[in-house]
């Protein structure tokens, strides 16, 4: 956590004193401040923490999912939050159902426009307002999205035709480059 | 903050893949990479080119994704261990000590001194394996061949001492919760030093041949600039924010391990571009050589593993010559570490920047959820950026200063 605060209550409570009732709930464990918010309210949440001057949360350096299968809300999104110069950190999660979307950060953030479409690619959350939202590290043929826990890690892929473009032929599939 | 959103319509990518725009046909469309020489690691990049310009490019990473946090959520923690020293593979042992320092997090494990000590030096030892495999084929890949040749050797002698310590240059898989696998060998102080000598020798010579060589500088200066709000809004750390002036180093920021007890400077840039990343790797290497040099004049005698039986292996002898041990034994073998359900998120100063973990424990013995927070993923994000109208020859040095690992980059 570090940065510019005495206890962990005095960041709790300026924590609070900013984001309101849009906190769903919270912990310390460990010692790293996380908070739960409102899926709704979550960019305005991330740009509210940037902008404030006592916390200027302003570096997105991480964003993931994890599955928590079966739970409902089976999802949650996690934002690791920084500030450079007082090294104070935060963790902002929301919790989304599957086939629920969450509203992008890659207007706020540059570092969220991969990170989210590494999300999309792995756990297929859907990013409301993402300018790209297509896979990353998969290929865009590939079926499923394997960090959800119901995909089996022995899962066979179906095989695939040869990408044997001729621009005088053809046009090229959907998806491809 | 908000200086960067006002520019974001631009530098978004855009809706439509480029390659795919109605103008595209004007332009000369070509693949660099996967397989090519120079984009270490595999990655393409598709590029726009009207002649010598990129008029716009998609980079498309993946192509060595090996699945690294599905296979962890299917291995008790320990096993995790050997898939970390395949992330960045140029700094393994890097990885492995964040690995550990994340679940000792999580589970609230303590780490005797001299582990810590040994966890520094060989931490610093991978920063300097890594700069140079990083600035070596930079250079090479600008003509200076001899560069790389030289910092190649410097490098080996290096990973020799790797091998002394774990057995392997690559796959060492040496650190353990609660402290590192095995001891230091004998005289390897002696050893280190003589080859830090070494290292001392070849970033003189190479500072000889590059710093002011016309054709370097003129390749290098004002290339890839990315300005500290950029940085700022891609999240991107290390060398690359150091080149842009921002002073920001965990090591001296967020102490962990015993680095507070050391005197070393962060190295710090000016512009941002290829020519001070180069010079701030180069620097970093000496500051490396200082902290070992004390870390060798300071270190402890002894254990180098915490001696707690719920997360460590007895020694031993004492598994064969008495019954808890032995059950102490299996238990960790069969079952593992199985921390408390909960959530920690740990990182370190990697030659990149900032390496975290973030682990997920539901209580079982294994992860939940793995994440490595990977900087070269993160900092290939700004490559577009760096290539939209800049030259096609400048597409290498650029992403050659990236620093992107494959391994890191597609986990």
């Amino acid at each position: 956590m570090a940065g510019a605060f005495e206890t962990g209550e005095a960041y709790l409570a300026a924590l609070q004193a900013l984001l309101g009732d849009t906190i769903v709930s919270q912990h310390a464990h460990r010692g790293d401040m996380t908070l739960v918010v409102q899926t709704s309210a979550v960019a305005d949440c991330l740009e509210k923490l940037a902008a404030a001057p006592g916390l200027q949360l302003d570096v997105l350096t991480d964003l993931t999912a994890v599955d928590y299968l079966p739970r409902t809300p089976r999802f949650e999104v996690v934002y690791h939050l920084l500030n450079f110069g007082t090294s104070l950190r935060l963790r902002i999660k929301v919790q989304v159902d599957d086939g629920e979307a969450v509203p992008t950060v890659s207007n706020l953030f540059l570092s969220a426009n991969w990170m989210e479409r590494e999300v999309y690619d792995m756990y297929g959350i859907v990013f409301d307002g993402h300018p790209d939202l297509r896979r990353i590290l998969l290929y865009p043929e590939f079926e499923g999205h394997p960090l959800r826990k119901d995909y089996a890690k022995e899962a066979a892929q179906p095989r695939l035709e040869l990408r044997d473009h001729r621009p005088w032929r053809d046009t090229p599939p959907e998806g491809v480059g | 903050m908000s200086k960067a959103s006002t520019d974001f319509a631009s530098r978004n990518v855009a809706a439509e893949i480029p390659m795919r725009l109605p103008d595209a046909a004007e332009y000369l469309h070509i693949n660099i990479g996967p397989s090519h020489p120079a984009t270490h690691g595999t990655v393409k990049v598709e590029a726009l080119l009207d002649h010598e310009t990129i008029v716009d490019c998609d980079v498309d990473p993946g192509y060595l994704h090996r699945g690294f946090e599905k296979e962890a959520e299917a291995h008790p923690y320990i096993q995790v261990m050997p898939y970390t020293d395949r992330l960045n593979y140029v700094s393994p042992l890097t990885n492995n000590v964040a690995y550990a320092m994340a679940v000792e997090k999580l589970a609230d494990i303590e780490v005797p001194e001299r582990a810590e000590y040994i966890r520094v030096i060989v931490s610093e030892i991978s920063r300097i394996t890594d700069h140079l495999t990083c600035l070596g084929p930079a250079s090479m890949e600008l003509g200076a061949f001899s560069v790389f040749l030289y910092m190649v050797r410097a490098r080996e002698y290096l990973w020799q001492l790797i091998e002394e310590i774990c057995g392997a240059r690559m796959t060492t898989s040496y650190a353990r919760f609660g402290g590192v696998a095995q001891d230091l060998p004998m005289n390897f102080g002696g050893a280190l030093r003589w080859v830090i000598g070494e290292i001392h020798k070849v970033v003189r010579d190479v500072d000889i041949l590059l710093t002011r060589n016309r054709i370097f500088y003129d390749r290098m200066r004002g290339i890839g600039i990315l300005t500290a709000d950029d940085l700022r809004s891609y999240a991107v750390t290390g060398p690359l924010l150091r080149a842009a002036g921002v002073a920001r180093d965990m090591r001296r920021d967020e102490p962990y391990s015993v680095y507070d007890r050391f005197e070393f400077d962060v190295v710090v840039g000016e512009r941002g571009d290829n020519y001070d990343r180069y010079m701030v790797r180069l620097e970093e290497i000496l500051q490396s050589c200082r902290i070992l040099e004390q870390a060798l004049d300071q270190i402890p005698d002894g254990p180098i593993l915490v001696d707690d039986r719920r997360f460590a292996l007895p020694p031993k002898e004492e598994v064969y010559a008495n019954i808890e041990s032995l059950m102490d034994h299996f238990k960790l073998v069969m079952h593992g570490l199985q921390p408390a359900a909960g959530e920690a998120y740990a990182a370190v100063e990697s030659p990149n920047g900032e390496l975290g973990f973030y682990l997920v424990s539901d209580g079982s013995g294994k992860p939940l959820k793995c994440r490595v927070r990977p900087p070269s993923f993160i900092h290939l994000a700004t490559l577009r950026q760096q290539l939209v109208g800049a030259q096609i020859a400048d597409l290498v040095p650029i992403f050659g200063q990236i620093n992107m690992i494959g391994g890191e980059c597609d986990r």
